[in-house]
C-alpha cells in the first residue's frame, strides 16, 4: 500500500483520454446534436447543424480532431480515498499533454501572456490546469480530460450581483450573457451556471457543470426547474446554430449549481461550452484496470 | 439562398453579386490570418514593406490550423474558422490596404467592419465554427507558410483550396449583416423572454 502507483498507467490513460476527447464526442452530445438537426426548422441553422453532424462523424471515423481548436488542457482528477499513494501526478499529466500534442496531434495552445510565445506542447505555467477532489468511500482514481476551446471561453462571464437582485437577477444576467455572445461561442452551446460561494467558486462551479451529460437534470427539483426554464429562455432568443437564426438550437442544455453565499454577495457565473463539448473520463483501479466511462476502446 | 462558386482572384464585381444568406464555395488560393498576422501585416505595410505574397483579390481566412510536418512537408490536420469579432480591430484597415474582397471566419463581424465592407465592396462569409474536418477536405495543400515565429496557429498559411465551403454570406457589399438581423431579433424577443422568466430587461 505504501508503494506509489505506476504513473506510466496514468500517463498512457491520459494520452488516450485527450485523443478520445479531441476526436469523438461523448454519446450524449452527439445524440443531442443529431436530434437537434432533425428538429430545427429554420434553414440557416439546419444547414449549420448538418455540417456539424457531418463533421463529427468524419472526425470519429478518421480519428482526426473535430475542431482545430483542440483547447487548453484542463483536468478534473477525483482521487478515491482508498486509491494507492500517487506521487507526482501533476508532472505525469503535463507529460501526457505534451505527448498527446505530438501523437494525436493537437494544436499547441499554451501562450505566455506576459512575454508572448507559444510553448509548443500545451504545457506552461499552471497549464495544464488540474482540479483535484478527494472522493470518500471509493478505491479508484478518476481522470477527466477537458480540452476547452477559446472561442466559447471568451464568452464566459462573472457578475457580483447585489443580494437584493436575487435569483431574478441571476436569470437576467444569464440571458444578457447569451445576448452579448450571440453566434461567437459556436452555438448550440452548453451553459454552466454557478451561483454563490464567491467569485472564483461561482466560476468553478459553473465550469464543472459542463462535465454533466446533456439532458441530465439536477437532483434538487428547484434547480432542475431553473435549468429547464433557462434552457427554454435561451432558445427563445432565436440565435440558433452559429448565430445564423434558429428556433431551438441556441443551446443544447443548461446546468446550474450553487454554493451558500456571503450575506453581502451574490456571485453569478456563466460558463459557456461550444457544440464540440469534448470531455473524456476514465477510472483507474488499484489492480491497474482502466475503465473508460465516456468512450469505447477500439 | 443562392449558391455561387468562385475561383480566385475574386474581384469586387464578383462579390457584388452575392447577398446575405447566400452560400459560396471558393477554389484557388486562400490565406490564413488571425490577430497577430493581421497586426504584423498592417505594421509592415505602414513601414512600406512588401508582403510575403500579394493578398490582392484573395480570400483571408480567420483560422489557426492544426498542422503536422510529414516528410518535410506541412500538412493541414484540422482547419476550421476562429471567432471573427477579434479581427474587427484590424479588418477595415486590412481590406483597404490589401484589396482583399472576401473574409472568411465565424460568428459574424461588427458594424465597423460592415461599414468598411459597404464602402470598399467586400463580403464576410461564415464557415461553420469548429467544422474543421469538413474544412480541411476543401484544402488541397499548403502552398507556402510565412511568419512561423508567430507560432503555427497565428502564422500565415497560404492554402490551395477546392470547393472550399459551404460559406454562408454574413455581410454583403450593401453592408447588410445577417448576424445583426438575428441579434436585433434576439433583442426584440427580450420582452417575451422576460415575461416567461418573470424578470424585466
Amino acid at each position: 500500500m505504501n508503494e506509489p502507483f505506476d504513473n506510466k498507467i496514468i500517463e498512457d490513460t491520459t494520452v488516450k483520454l485527450l485523443k478520445f476527447a479531441a476526436t469523438q464526442l461523448p454519446n450524449d452530445v452527439s445524440e443531442a446534436l443529431k436530434k437537434m438537426y432533425e428538429e430545427e426548422t429554420r434553414p440557416p441553422s439546419k444547414a449549420a447543424l448538418k455540417t456539424i453532424v457531418e463533421n463529427f462523424g468524419i472526425a470519429e471515423e478518421t480519428s482526426t480532431p473535430m475542431c482545430q481548436d483542440t483547447g487548453i488542457h484542463i483536468y478534473y482528477v477525483n482521487i478515491g480515498e482508498h486509491f494507492p499513494k500517487v506521487v507526482g501526478i501533476e508532472e505525469t499529466l503535463r507529460k501526457a499533454s505534451a505527448r498527446a500534442t505530438k501523437e494525436v496531434p493537437l494544436r499547441p495552445n499554451a501562450v505566455n501572456p506576459i512575454v508572448g510565445g507559444n510553448s509548443g506542447d500545451n504545457t506552461g505555467k499552471h497549464i495544464p490546469y488540474v482540479n483535484y477532489d478527494f472522493i470518500p468511500g471509493v478505491n479508484y482514481l478518476e481522470i477527466t480530460a477537458f480540452p476547452k476551446g477559446g472561442g466559447s471561453e471568451n464568452m464566459c462571464t462573472l457578475a457580483m450581483l447585489k443580494p437584493g437582485e436575487g435569483i431574478k437577477g441571476v436569470k437576467k444576467f444569464v440571458i444578457e450573457t447569451i445576448l452579448k455572445a450571440g453566434g461567437q461561442p459556436c452555438p448550440p452551446v452548453v451553459v454552466g451556471v454557478g451561483i454563490g460561494g464567491g467569485a472564483d467558486i461561482a466560476l468553478k462551479l459553473g465550469k464543472k457543470q459542463l462535465m454533466r451529460p446533456i439532458g441530465q437534470r439536477h437532483s434538487d427539483p428547484e434547480i432542475a426547474k431553473l435549468e429547464e426554464d433557462l434552457l427554454k429562455a435561451i432558445n427563445m432568443t432565436g440565435f440558433g446554430s452559429m448565430g445564423l437564426g434558429g428556433d431551438i438550437s441556441t443551446a443544447l442544455d443548461v446546468k446550474v449549481e450553487y454554493a451558500h453565499r456571503h450575506p453581502a454577495s451574490l456571485p453569478a457565473a456563466v460558463a459557456i461550452q461550444c457544440w464540440a463539448a469534448r470531455r473524456a473520463t476514465a477510472r483507474i483501479y488499484p489492480d491497474k484496470r482502466v475503465e473508460f466511462l465516456t468512450h469505447k476502446e477500439a | 439562398m443562392a449558391e455561387y462558386h468562385f475561383n480566385t482572384p475574386i474581384s469586387k464585381d464578383d462579390v457584388q453579386k452575392v447577398k446575405i444568406g447566400d452560400v459560396i464555395y471558393i477554389s484557388g488560393t486562400v490565406f490564413t490570418a488571425r490577430d497577430e498576422a493581421h497586426e504584423r501585416a498592417l505594421e509592415l505595410a505602414k513601414k512600406g514593406e512588401k508582403m510575403p505574397i500579394d493578398f490582392k483579390d484573395l480570400a483571408v481566412y480567420h483560422c489557426g490550423p492544426v498542422v503536422q510536418k510529414v516528410n518535410g512537408q506541412w500538412e493541414i490536420v484540422a482547419a476550421g474558422p476562429t471567432t471573427s469579432t477579434r479581427m474587427d480591430l484590424f479588418e477595415d484597415e486590412f481590406i483597404k490596404t490589401f484589396d482583399v474582397n472576401v473574409v472568411i471566419g465565424k460568428g459574424g463581424m461588427g458594424q465597423r467592419t460592415a461599414k468598411a465592407m459597404k464602402e470598399l465592396k467586400a463580403i464576410y462569409t461564415a464557415f461553420v465554427g469548429g467544422a474543421a474536418v469538413v474544412a480541411s477536405r476543401g484544402i488541397k495543400r499548403v502552398k507556402e507558410v510565412h511568419w512561423l515565429d508567430l507560432g503555427t496557429p497565428e502564422c500565415l498559411w497560404v492554402l490551395e483550396v477546392e470547393k472550399f465551403g459551404p460559406l454562408i454570406v454574413g455581410i454583403d457589399t450593401n453592408g447588410d449583416s445577417l448576424f445583426q438581423i438575428v441579434a436585433d431579433q434576439a433583442h426584440a424577443n427580450l420582452g417575451k423572454i422576460g415575461e416567461f422568466l418573470g424578470v424585466k430587461f
